[in-house]
């Protein structure tokens, strides 16, 4: 194999250096094995960028494997640049979540933007236009003002960016809890849409085409970037500022319209993102997909300072751009495409046929690598699980003595009401740009949101799910839990699941309770997802999530997306009418354990976290979509966090400005407190008609669902009354309109303070 | 009617005024913001977003772009023009409209539903609203706190020639149904002559029922009726 050249300035490489590089001794003898020879400096930085574990998965790729990721409708699987499934009517969907916790936790805005643009681009590099946005995100206690710093620092992060490019935030999540004080989680997620066969690829096909670099010129920012993300935080990360790379959301979205018109005009055989890892992983990813090859000849690619070696060039995570395959001969026309909008094009390089990526500067080679060796050949480990004594003592902690309480109801409601968790998200929400493009129809807020498609009146919905508390509980029940809340906030809108991302955030898999907790985490999620039947069609690992040495709870977040087949059957979370009938599909319990009530009233994560019956949850779905596609519902919402009392809640306190009350009865044989407050899973809370609720009640037979009647929608002067056998509820709307929609506000006002 | 949409880079709401004056039976073409005519066409609109990234100020650079020009000599020519969010502030920007639009008094981004009362319908933009009628549609901003000095402030109002309010549930407009801190509760404003109008929230993104609101439409409508019946003079 042709041998590089070494440049004058290069470190020596010593056992530090490699070390340093995030590898091991081990990977080192590989490389060494691969290339016959010591490695450059420059090729130990592409080593390094492209066997981290965020460009190479290493830790997690075996795990993986075992989930589901083919159904007849998928048409692109895990290991493009997203998944995309056919909608019918010659449309696809592209969809995908990404993760950008390390960044946010040093530099929360630009952190979070990135995070957006990065996701933005998996999108639009499929050909597809980005449609919707979602945002899953972790936080701390929002009493601590380095939390609320990090909170508001993401939040505007996310809008800004996103209502620059113009594309409709739709949902999301945001959890507050203490397991995430020092790392907040920021994964965003991106739905696009196209045409069948507007599909392109990231591949560098066709030996000779040449490899051209769009958009903004690489700079020193985010060096290593990937390697960064690969590792504990700690007090000494705020020092990694310059790896945070930094967002400009206009070129973006100049970058968005030249590249679709790039891609309509067939000029272009392949694109794809410089994501993590630069020119580096772009290049050698879409060599390595093709079996090509690939040559960069360094001095040609555009910089903004002067002086970059390669090994920084390689590296870069400058923001922005993106390396295109045009076919030989179509270079001027690709050139006036992007003249058109204010975007430049170079040409860096060649497609070739040896099979590998290799950096030329000036007359000297610097890097030669075979591409597969890059992507296909990072090594990849099955570590050590087991499980930590701690959390098995925390689980099997006996909770018996919160199961009663002999008044007070009222009061703690009132705290669950105004808690991070289950309050209103509205002051989140409203930095959002929820309507542009006109096809947002529930828009955040709801279970899911949910976009029209203009094309056939059909709709789409999505939503992102995860009780990190229950993971950390129970990894296996927790991430089956997470899987079953998104199918159930799907089918409350009226969508059927199709297909999964997820976005497995852990810390640091070498410690064996950690991979513990992550192969069992995937072990729920492949049976959830064989069983709902929708499959895992990519998505994004991020280890590490560790600071000081505590990791953050285990959070598989699940995004998943559905299809509402005519708009008409758009089901909204909110009850619609007084007189209408409230009834409760599946079963109360008096399970306790992780909720959000033990959390708020006596500060615990403990206990057994409730368990999932996947074949129920199913039949529970249905049973909900035929109830729908029935046309009998006028509201449709899951009980989760808070249970049955903090839905109803919601269903009744609905927008803030047309609020209902209810008046509840229940008959069940359990205490006032798991059954107000239990989050027993496999629950929805319908509302219909009075002459409708037969029909349910059948419907719900039919399926072998469990369901009652269990009270009335009554205007918002009557209050909200709750009667069980030994305890009642009853409170004025407005207090809890106050504490469910102040809540964040309130704390966010004290931000002047500290 | 046909409608020369305005593409500047940046803008995003393109777009959605395209479907929307289509909806409304209107006939609207794109022109793009190197373009330095608009050709032959019956109104202007200006569409949100950050034109130019909104680099500068909010509306500023957008101002200087070549078809900034025919754009305003259609104004001075008396041409329909329509600046919506991003369009409002590059009308106050290029002084076709006064006063200017700040940031919001939250500091925030601010996205949600608002009322809006209709305070002068006998304008080519609003001849098709009743007096009392109140509007919802999505406002979508960052600077739409409008400011303009005392005296045209009062010169504004004195004309007539504020257009739109926010207002609370009872049609008042209060401070805490102002969503920017806007002086007056000022959402809206045209021109002396009658036919340049600038205003934050978003009228195209108000016109059919699956959206929430189809209180837009009549905007739409009202310039297209107008249109044609100057057309048959």
């Amino acid at each position: 194999m042709l041998s590089p050249q070494s440049r004058p300035g290069d470190p020596q490489i010593t056992p530090e250096l490699v070390s340093e590089h995030g590898l091991s001794p081990s990977e080192y003898q590989k490389i060494r094995e691969i290339l016959k020879r010591e490695p450059s400096f420059t090729e130990l930085g592409v080593f390094s960028a492209m066997w981290s574990e965020h460009c190479g998965y290493k830790n997690s790729k075996r795990m993986l494997k075992l989930l589901p990721t083919k159904a007849p409708w998928v048409i692109q699987g895990p290991g493009e640049n997203a998944g995309v499934i056919d909608i019918g009517d010659d449309l696809a969907l592209v969809f995908k979540i990404e993760s950008h916790n390390h960044p946010s936790a040093v530099e929360p805005y630009q952190g979070a933007a990135t995070g957006v643009g990065g996701i933005l681009r998996d999108i639009f590099t499929m050909g597809a236009r980005p449609i919707a946005i979602l945002d899953s995100l972790r936080f701390g206690d929002l009493n601590s003002g380095r939390v609320r710093f990090l909170f508001s620092g993401v939040v505007q992060g996310v809008g800004d960016y996103g209502n620059c490019v113009g594309i409709p935030n739709i949902g999301g999540e945001v959890f507050f809890d203490k397991g995430y004080e020092d790392n907040p989680i920021v994964n965003a997620m991106c739905l696009g849409l196209m045409k069948r066969d507007s599909l392109i690829k990231g591949e560098a096909e066709g030996v000779g085409n040449l490899l051209v670099a769009v958009g903004t010129a690489t700079g020193r920012d985010g060096i290593h970037g990937a390697t960064f993300a690969s590792e504990e935080l700690s007090e000494d990360s705020q020092s990694s500022r310059p790896q945070v790379q930094v967002g400009d959301p206009f070129t973006e979205k100049l970058l968005l319209e030249a590249s679709l018109e790039l891609i309509h005009s067939g000029y272009i055989t392949g694109i794809q993102d410089m994501g993590a890892a630069g020119i580096t992983s772009s290049a050698a990813e879409m060599g390595g997909r093709s079996g090509n090859g690939v040559e960069i000849n360094i001095d040609l690619v555009p910089v903004r300072e002067p002086n970059m070696t390669p090994y920084e060039i390689l590296l870069s995570e400058s923001q922005e751009r993106m390396l295109v395959v045009v076919k030989t001969g179509h270079l001027k026309k690709i050139q006036d495409i992007l003249t058109k909008w204010e975007l430049k094009a170079d040409e860096i390089g060649c497609v070739t046929d040896d099979g590998l990526f290799r950096v030329t500067e000036g007359s000297r080679t610097v890097a030669a690598i075979p591409c597969l060796a890059l992507t296909e050949g990072c090594p990849t480990y099955e570590r050590e699980g087991k499980e930590s004594s701690e959390i098995k003592n925390l689980r099997s902690k006996d909770l018996s003595h919160l199961k009663t309480r002999s008044s007070g109801y009222e009061e703690i409601f009132l705290d669950l009401l105004g808690s991070g968790n289950i309050c209103s998200k509205r002051w989140l929400y409203q930095q959002y740009d929820t309507t542009v493009r006109t096809n947002t129809v529930i828009p955040p807020g709801a279970d899911a949101g949910v976009i029209r498609l203009r094309e056939n009146n059909k709709a789409i919905a999505a939503t992102t799910d995860c009780n990190g508390r229950y993971v950390y509980l129970n990894p296996r029940m927790g991430t089956k839990a997470a899987v079953a809340e998104a199918a159930r906030n799907l089918v409350s809108v009226g969508a059927l699941p199709m297909a999964v991302t997820n976005n497995l955030n852990f810390g640091n898999p070498l410690k064996p309770e950690i991979y513990y907790q992550f192969r069992e985490a995937v072990l729920g999620m492949s049976e959830a997802c064989k069983l709902f039947e929708t499959p895992v069609t990519g998505g994004n690992v991020s280890f590490y999530n560790e600071t000081s040495g505590t990791p953050i709870y285990p959070t598989p977040v699940i995004g998943m997306v559905g299809i509402i087949d005519d708009t008409k059957y758009l089901t909204r979370p909110f009850f619609q009418e007084s007189g209408d009938v409230i009834l409760l599909l599946g079963n109360n319990t008096d399970e306790l354990g992780g909720s959000e009530y033990i959390y708020v009233s006596e500060g615990l994560v403990a206990g057994e976290p409730p368990a999932v019956d996947l074949l129920a949850e199913r039949q529970l779905q249905h049973s909900v979509l035929s109830m729908i596609n029935q046309e009998l519902l006028q509201s449709a919402h899951d009980l989760s966090e808070g249970g049955l009392a903090c839905a109803l809640a919601e269903s009744a306190l609905g927008n803030k400005t047309d609020p209902f009350g209810v008046d509840i009865i229940l008959q069940d044989r359990l205490e006032p407190i798991p059954l107000f407050f239990g989050e027993a899973q496999g629950r929805i809370l319908v509302s219909c008609a009075k002459n409708s609720s037969n029909q349910v009640l059948q419907t719900a037979k039919d399926h072998g669902v469990p369901c009652r009647l269990i009270g009335e929608v009554v205007p918002a002067s009557n209050g909200f009354r709750i009667a069980g056998r030994t305890g009642n509820m009853e409170l004025d709307i407005e207090t809890m309109s106050n504490r469910f929609f102040n809540a964040i506000p309130t704390l966010m006002d004290k931000r002047k303070e500290s | 009617m046909k409608v020369a949409i305005i593409t500047f880079p940046g803008s995003n709401c393109d777009y959605d005024l395209y479907k929307c004056v289509q909806l409304v039976g209107g006939d609207p073409e794109f022109r793009w913001h190197r373009d330095s005519s608009l050709g032959k066409v019956d109104a202007v609109m200006l569409p949100g977003g950050f034109s130019y990234g909104d680099y500068l100020r909010a509306g500023a650079i957008a101002t200087m772009s070549p078809i900034m020009e025919a754009v305003k000599e259609f104004a001075d020519h008396g041409g329909p023009v329509l600046g919506i969010c991003n369009g409002f502030q590059m009308l106050c920007e290029g002084n076709l409209l006064p006063g200017a639009l700040l940031r919001n008094n939250s500091l925030l981004f601010c996205s949600k539903e608002v009322a809006l009362s209709v305070e002068n319908n006998s304008t080519i933009f609003t001849e098709l609203y009743k007096p009392e009628r109140k509007l919802r549609m999505p406002i979508a901003h960052a600077e739409g706190n409008y400011y303009a000095n005392e005296e045209t402030l009062a010169q504004l109002e004195e004309e007539g020639r504020v257009m739109f309010r926010y207002i609370d549930p009872q049609g008042k407009p209060t401070d805490g149904s102002n969503p920017n801190g806007s002086a007056n509760n000022i959402a809206g404003i045209i021109n002396t002559r009658g036919n340049v109008m600038g205003m934050m929230p978003h009228p195209e993104r108000a016109v059919e029922n699956i959206l929430g609101s189809v209180d837009g439409l009549d905007l739409f409508k009202s310039l297209l009726n107008h249109i044609s019946a100057s057309k048959k003079v």
